[in-house]
């Protein structure tokens, strides 16, 4: 019985396939999918590297530190960072005082409700509060960052990329020297957007938030120039993303060792066990 | 249930001698896995990961059971409840990425563990019971990952629970009724969440269920061995403690050793970035697929673009899908050769390692965006798939001229068997 | 393990047998501390989490609690009892014979110093962690006229000592601290 139906159920599923080879096959020749702007001139991420790249990479307290001072003052103007907690920044080096002035301090304030006269009010955050939401009411829908470099393709490089990455429209070529608007010309970006190759769709509603250089004044002194603080916020929203980097390659390689060894001893010991049996 | 010459278990403490007569339990075990089990003494390392899966599952429904004390089935903080995990919980980011990449170990262990059956033909008499439970458990496996990918909420897992109930919806006439049954909605939400967990924590139990069966199927003929030839005598065997115990803790080792350096230092490798997004159901990802394991169907349930006949391409997609795995429960039945080891079958052998580059090809189609030249690659492959299993095997089975095979294992390990000469009259079957 | 892999290695003679003796048994050792290991993390992960820690100071309005009330107000989820003392309640509290209670304090120990009428504990019976009644408007207050536990009888005095009933010790004052005249920080 098998014998019988299996090859017939084989060809059956065979020749379904054929017939969607078949078709697909000329339907790629009669109409050939027309290449996608997307697809042209987006690119990937730049390569640029950071202090927590590699199994022996961890972060770089100062660069920490000021990449949370560039969400701050720039990106929290929009952005929420919602599953970071105040407290979390003890993490980058803050003590209790300064944390606590910090929450204190942050212009959005955390909502209250009291239940039993139902009146809504706020008061400020507090070290064990989360960064409160942040409510966007213009055009676009600002990302929560607290995942963003888990959340795309590339990380803290695509993060960077992005931020450094905004271009004019008007003239711009990709790598093979094709200029994007004579080769799609209803491709152009409409009102209100913002043309940056390596945003997926090539638009989007942000405009450059890290704009001159200088635009945020570093306390230990570093040059607040662009591409300084396109690296220094791409490592503290990496840092949000992954808060326990550090510790986990820290707690990686003694594992490691201890299972190297374990495994050479457990080799040792078949070897033995197995000496009068070959 | 096992050869005349197995070690007994004899009991030396007096209390494990009270014991043996109230509760065999060591008894039991010892002629499981210990002294008392003789196995084929030729095993080589592709033998290693049966019981590899086994410690895989084990690892599954620790560090499982530990994260569900922590993780909140519910659609409104499911995906926060995981954050919370991996940054409040005491080593929590730890026990999930341990859990996520186990996952993937388990499959790479279990699909490792598939195809040593493929090639040493396992699944025949008289073995075909284990190849089924084998089969069944791997049909589980499925079902548990793929619930488990639904509970962090994230986009993936959402699209992913939406994409797998709508293959069911593509079955004529209680289709739609059965996506919304299985969903307990019109998409997915709270309550297909909440269903989700309680069957992700259940099915592993199901499993080693299903697994104590294939073991206890497998002690019925004993382990098969990399010649095919069955064990004769008490010398081609060793008791499987001490022997494949050692074997199988350094086989442990490397596993581990794999296994941590994806934990620690690459813990997201085989992930998907869209799922550190929340769930959305007004914008689905413009890429998404399953996770690597699931690549090789997701393919096969691709690969049909166009309607065959009366049939929609969609119900084509899904009984493809289906019947890829289904087809596995036959095979004892469609490849009839009488010798089993691949070593000594040449031309199967060909076909076999086809279908081993087949299958990597389908799970790199399964991987990348649903454009060509990926589909039409996919279709090919999947052709070849059926085609292999469905046509050529039979065919193959019943025109090969296997190579001679070996008197018996003793003979294949130490080059002679004294028994050999003796029985030379006798002509030597598998 | 050991034993049994001593006997397969038990044909090699002299020397031999030991150092592969050691072998097997170094390898048995490693595995079981590596298992041990592992249970660190297993049972770890069951203690307070970093944000449940984080929650461990609360502040309390207390202007508004007259003289001889109480409310209820809640530290690391749990109860605590803010009681406005009245000079009579201060005054039956002194009374008593310290030497003679079970848990022996004076209510200047379980006040703060010129705060005396402010009387802060936890409003966990000391018995078995039930919610004593006396704190809400119109509760019973016991024989004692401080709280009174209904699970058991345990019965507290108006320095919330324990005065009779099964439980061993006074109702626990908090570590707390007024951040004014009307705000009391507890934790």
């Amino acid at each position: 019985m098998v014998r019988l139906f299996g090859p017939l159920v084989g060809l059956f599923f065979a020749v379904a396939l054929f017939w969607s080879f078949g078709n697909g096959a000329y339907n790629a020749i009669t109409q050939p999918t027309p290449a996608t702007v997307e697809a042209e001139f987006h690119k990937h991420p730049k390569e640029i590297s950071f202090s927590f790249d590699g199994p022996f990479g961890t972060f770089d307290r100062a660069q920490l530190q000021r990449g949370f001072k560039i969400y701050q003052e720039v990106c929290s103007n929009c952005h929420s960072l919602k599953q970071v907690a105040f407290r979390d920044l003890a993490a980058l080096g803050y003590k209790e005082p300064e944390i606590k002035a910090i929450a204190k301090n942050w212009g959005n304030k955390a909502q209250t409700f009291d239940p039993k006269t139902g009146d809504r009010g706020e008061r400020p955050n507090l070290p064990a509060d989360h960064f409160p939401p942040v409510y966007y009411a213009g055009q676009g829908a600002p990302p929560d960052l607290s995942l963003i470099t888990k959340a795309r393709h590339g990380g803290g490089q695509y993060v960077y990329s992005l931020l450094t990455g905004y271009a004019e429209q008007a003239g711009y070529k990709n790598e093979k020297g094709e200029e994007l608007l004579k080769k799609f010309p209803d491709a152009k970006t409409p009102d209100g957007l913002y043309f940056n190759p390596y945003f997926a769709n090539l638009n989007l509603a942000m405009p450059a938030p890290l704009a001159s250089d200088g635009q945020v004044t570093y306390s230990d002194g570093t040059t607040a120039t662009v591409d300084q603080m396109a690296r220094d916020v791409s490592a503290f929203l990496t840092w949000t993303a992954e808060p326990k980097l550090d510790k986990r390659k820290q707690t990686g390689w003694p594992v490691l060792g201890f299972l190297i060894f374990a495994t050479v001893l457990a080799y040792l010991a078949k070897r033995n066990i197995w000496a009068d049996k070959h | 249930m096992s050869f005349p010459w197995a070690n007994e278990y004899k009991p030396v403490h007096p209390f494990m001698r009270y014991l043996d007569e109230r509760l065999p339990l060591p008894r039991f075990v010892y002629n499981a896995v210990g002294g008392g089990y003789p196995v084929p003494r030729n095993l080589n390392y592709m033998w290693n990961f049966g019981v590899l899966a086994g410690v895989a599952l084990v690892l599954q429904i620790v560090t499982g059971v530990v994260l569900a004390m922590h993780y909140a089935a519910n659609a409104g903080v499911a995906f926060d409840s995981v954050e919370h995990i991996m940054r409040d919980v005491n080593w929590g980011w730890m026990l999930r990425y341990a859990h996520a990449n186990g996952a993937s170990m388990f499959f790479i262990v279990v699909y490792t563990h598939i195809f040593r059956g493929f090639f040493y033909s396992s699944y025949k008499a008289p073995r075909e019971m284990i190849w089924l439970l084998g089969v069944v458990i791997f049909l589980l496996m499925m079902a548990t990952a793929f619930m488990g990918y639904v509970l962090p909420w994230g986009q993936m897992s959402f699209w992913g629970a939406k994409v797998i109930t709508g293959l069911f919806s593509a079955i004529p006439l209680i289709g739609t009724p059965l996506q919304q049954w299985l969903l307990g909605g019109f998409a997915p939400d709270n309550a297909a969440l909440n269903r989700f967990f309680s069957l992700h924590f259940l099915l592993p139990f199901v499993i080693l269920g299903v697994i104590v069966l294939h073991v206890w199927a497998l002690h019925i003929p004993g382990s098969s061995n990399p010649t095919g030839v069955e064990v004769k005598q008490e010398s081609d065997t060793v008791p499987f403690h001490p022997y494949y115990t050692a074997k199988d803790g350094f086989g442990l080792g490397l596993f581990l050793i794999l296994y941590t350096i994806l934990v620690f230092f690459a813990p997201n490798l085989l992930g998907h970035p869209d799922n550190y997004i929340p769930a959305n159901p007004m914008s689905t990802p413009a890429h998404i697929v399953p996770e690597w394991y699931f690549w090789p169907f997701y393919a096969i349930l691709r690969a049909f673009t166009s309607d065959f006949f009366f049939i929609p391409a969609k119900l084509m997609g899904v009984l493809a899908m289906f019947s890829a795995i289904l087809v596995w429960f036959f095979l004892p039945w469609l490849d009839t050769g009488p010798v089993r080891s691949g070593h000594y079958r040449p031309l199967f052998r060909k076909f076999f390692y086809l279908l081993v580059i087949d299958v990597l090809v389908l799970g790199y189609c399964g991987g990348a965006p649903a454009a060509e030249p990926y589909v039409m690659i996919s279709q090919i492959a999947s052709m070849y798939y059926f085609l292999h299993f469905l046509v050529i095997l039979p065919i193959v089975s019943s025109i090969e001229t296997p190579q001679p095979l070996p008197f018996s294992i003793t003979e294949a390990v130490l080059g002679k068997d004294e028994h050999a000469v003796l029985s030379a009259t006798s002509p030597a079957v598998a | 393990m050991a034993e049994q892999a001593s006997i397969a290695s038990a044909t090699v003679t002299g020397e031999g047998v030991r150092r592969r003796d050691f072998i097997n048994i170094a390898a048995v050792s490693v595995a079981g501390v590596g298992g041990l290991a592992v249970l660190y993390p297993l049972i770890s992960q069951m203690a307070p989490s970093a944000d449940v820690l984080a929650e461990s100071s609360t502040e309390i309005d207390i202007s508004a609690i007259a003289t001889g009330m109480a409310i209820k107000a809640m530290w690391r989820k749990q109860p605590v009892f803010v009681r406005n003392l009245t000079p009579e309640e201060i005054k039956s509290a002194e009374k008593v014979d310290v030497t003679s209670l079970r848990d022996p304090q004076t209510i200047e120990e379980r006040t703060k110093a010129g705060k005396t009428n402010w009387l802060i504990t936890m409003g966990v019976c000391t018995h078995l962690g039930c919610v004593p009644l006396g704190a809400g408007e119109g509760e019973v207050k016991g024989e004692f006229g401080g709280y009174f536990c209904p699970c058991h009888g345990s019965v507290y005095d108006t320095a919330a000592r324990i005065r009779k009933g099964p439980a061993p010790k006074n109702l626990e004052v908090p570590p707390y601290e007024f951040s004014s005249d009307t705000v009391v920080k507890i934790g």
